[in-house]
């Protein structure tokens, strides 16, 4: 068996004169849930049209259980897709649904309604066999879909955009039960999602796309943490940032100056030099706010508070420390309870340098 | 299911209601009470109550011009589905605003009169025709082909005449079937032929019966079309009625004659609403 469920290898492909992929080479392990993660128009569904089939690269292999997959047309591919849409048939039962691709590999009768029947309990639909789609609710369809691909034992089961017809308590339940039943089957799983908290909680492993371009593969912690570019690095989550110049570099520290503000220092990565533009990224949770300035050690800008949003589990504070440089500080409830600050208080924003991330412009 | 929207006023279907009522339930009302009636000596309609037109229909000479009409009509119907199901899917892909131009092409024919247009088709199709004289030119045939006046002729004319009443229904329920149950099919191992019979097909069955019903129907009580180009024996019922009414002047035989084609029409559309009622409730 081929180590990898799916290799992409200089996958180019073009929509017209557009570019929607843009040499993509990506692989997705034996058993792993792998998410592309991406805005729309990134080149996300595309990717996975190409692994289903349904179009075919410009360029480029793909290959799926180290079977070259050109020239094979989607009815006879080891992937199959759950659709944005679900695409049930409405002419037929939840279980004729899922018995279909059975059906179509000509899978003893007793055989497709014990498969069909266990794919039904996984997912949760015990019972709803007889109903049709229209009778379902928007999870339970979901469910289906999903359902639908697993019976199959496919190499690869391709998701797009799983949750995003689904409401957010809903949604957050599916991240949960997805991840589960994948762990469970323990079938491959490439979903691709614009969401960045469902592709952190879910995945192994993230490719972060744009523009057709595969930016950065890594875990969730790794993208999270380590992020290459300021793209990533807000797309994953949203950032803070702020251009400066490097002044000095002193071991692993550097001193960076800004327009407008007192310099600051951060954790320097290596390649960085004395003069070289940079740009700072410090993550909304990681500052901390306070009415007097802190103790030496740590960084601190003087802010005014512009406004404060309340949303239970946390509280947001928007910034603003120059004319056109507004941050977000994230405040979980206990942190928030502990001191509360006014709309047009003039505060101090700080954080540990090793908090902050340095990315060469 | 329920209307949406305001309850509007009943007197809306008033003017329509109005119309076809004096100017098509009070004739048919007529000609039924004509079919139940004598011929008079001279043409005429001598009024007793008789069944010995219906009776009379029931002559083997009759019974042979309702089964071509059948079998006309049906091949009819068979041809335009099989020719306008694969275009009507052709034009349901296309970009918006090719679609629109494509279903003017379907359309076309219909600015000129059907008189004309059959006509035509005995240019094409006569012994010198344009269809001979390019098959003979080819080298494809040494002897002219002899198909005009015959069923042959009757039934290509009865196609092309109906077959964007196949087309239009078949559109509508096309453009409305989401592209992505037929990838959702072909993705689970459905090869192009499964995808059609077990996804393409049940889904568009309302238009398909809609396309039928609007081409079989008018096909079996054509007239002009066997007319011009069937030849002097290969009458259908149209023809019959015609005949009776403007040539022998038998009134009541071709009332009874067209109750007769009515009676089948309506016999096979509730038979088919029949079926699918079932279908929908089992």
């Amino acid at each position: 068996m081929a180590e990898h469920s799916v290799e992409m290898r200089g996958v180019v492909k073009y929509h017209g004169t557009m570019l929607a992929v843009d040499h993509v080479s990506l692989e997705v392990r034996r058993g792993e849930f792998f998410s592309v993660l991406g805005p729309s128009g990134a080149g996300k569904t595309t990717l996975l049209r190409l692994l289903a089939g349904f179009e075919h690269p410009d360029e480029g292999a793909i290959s799926i259980d180290g079977r070259s997959m050109a020239e094979v047309p989607p009815n006879l591919r080891p992937v199959n897709l759950v659709f944005q849409s679900y695409a049930l048939f409405p002419h037929l039962t939840v279980f004729g649904n899922v018995a279909f691709g059975l059906e179509m590999h000509r899978v003893g009768r007793a055989e497709i309604v014990s498969r069909v029947h266990a794919a039904l309990d996984m997912v949760k639909l015990t019972g709803k066999a007889q109903r049709y789609p229209s009778e379902l609710s928007g999870g339970e369809q979901q469910r289906v879909a999903v359902a639908r691909a697993l019976v199959n034992r496919p190499s690869v089961v391709l998701l797009d955009e799983p949750l995003a017809a689904l409401d957010l308590p809903l949604r957050q339940e599916m991240q949960m039960e997805l991840k589960a039943i994948q762990q469970q089957v323990g079938i491959s799983f490439m979903c691709v999602t614009h969401h960045q908290e469902e592709a952190l909680t879910m995945s192994d492993r993230i490719a972060v796309m744009d523009s057709g371009r595969i930016l950065q593969v890594g875990t969730p912690r790794e993208i999270y943490d380590s992020p290459v570019s300021s793209f990533v690095a807000n797309f994953i989550g949203v950032s803070n940032t702020v251009t400066g110049l490097v002044r000095t570099v002193q071991r692993a520290e550097c001193s960076i100056e800004i327009s407008g503000l007192p310099p600051i220092v951060a954790r320097c990565p290596q390649r960085i030099a004395a003069g070289s533009r940079v740009t700072v990224l410090v993550r909304p949770e990681r500052l901390i706010l306070s009415r007097e300035a802190p103790g030496v050690g740590v960084n601190a800008l003087p802010a005014r508070v512009m406004q404060a949003l309340y949303s239970g589990k946390e509280t947001v504070y928007l910034l603003r420390l120059t004319e056109k440089l507004t941050w977000k500080a994230r405040l979980s409830s206990s942190e928030a309870e502990r001191e509360r600050f006014q709309v047009g208080e003039e505060i101090c924003v700080a954080w540990d340098p090793q908090e902050a991330l340095v990315l060469n412009e | 299911m329920s209307a949406q929207g305001p309850t509007l006023p009943r007197w809306l279907a008033a003017p329509a209601l109005g119309w076809l009522g004096v100017f098509f339930f009070v004739p048919l009302l007529v000609v039924f009470l004509i079919s139940f009636a004598a011929r008079g000596t001279y043409g005429g309609v001598t009024w007793t109550f008789t069944g010995a037109n219906y009776a009379a229909l029931a002559d083997p000479l009759y019974l042979r011009i309702y089964a071509r009409s059948l079998a006309l009509a049906a091949l009819t119907t068979a041809f335009c589905l099989l020719l306008g199901y694969p275009l009507a899917y052709y034009i349901a892909r296309q970009p918006a605003r090719r679609q629109a131009a494509w279903l003017v092409l379907v359309m076309v024919p219909f600015w000129t009169n059907f008189l004309v247009r059959t006509y035509a088709w005995i240019f094409i199709l006569r012994t010198e025709g344009l269809l001979n004289t390019v098959l003979l030119d080819l080298h494809l045939i040494t002897d002219p082909v002899e198909i005009l006046y015959s069923d042959t002729a009757i039934l290509i004319g009865l196609i092309y005449g109906y077959l964007p009443f196949m087309v239009f229904p078949l559109y509508a329920t096309l453009s409305r079937l989401d592209p992505s149950l037929v990838e959702a099919a072909w993705d689970l191992y459905a090869r192009p032929w499964a995808v059609f019979w077990r996804v393409m097909l049940p889904l568009t069955r309302p238009g398909v019966m809609a396309g039928c019903i609007l081409v079989f129907v008018p096909a079996l009580g054509a007239f002009i079309t066997p007319d011009l180009l069937g030849g002097a024996r290969t009458m259908m019922v149209g023809n019959l009625i015609q005949h009776e009414f403007l040539v022998v002047r038998d009134w009541p035989l071709g009332a009874a004659a067209s109750f007769v084609l009515m009676g089948m029409v309506v016999l096979g559309v509730a038979a088919y609403m029949r079926v699918e009622r079932m279908r929908q409730s089992s």
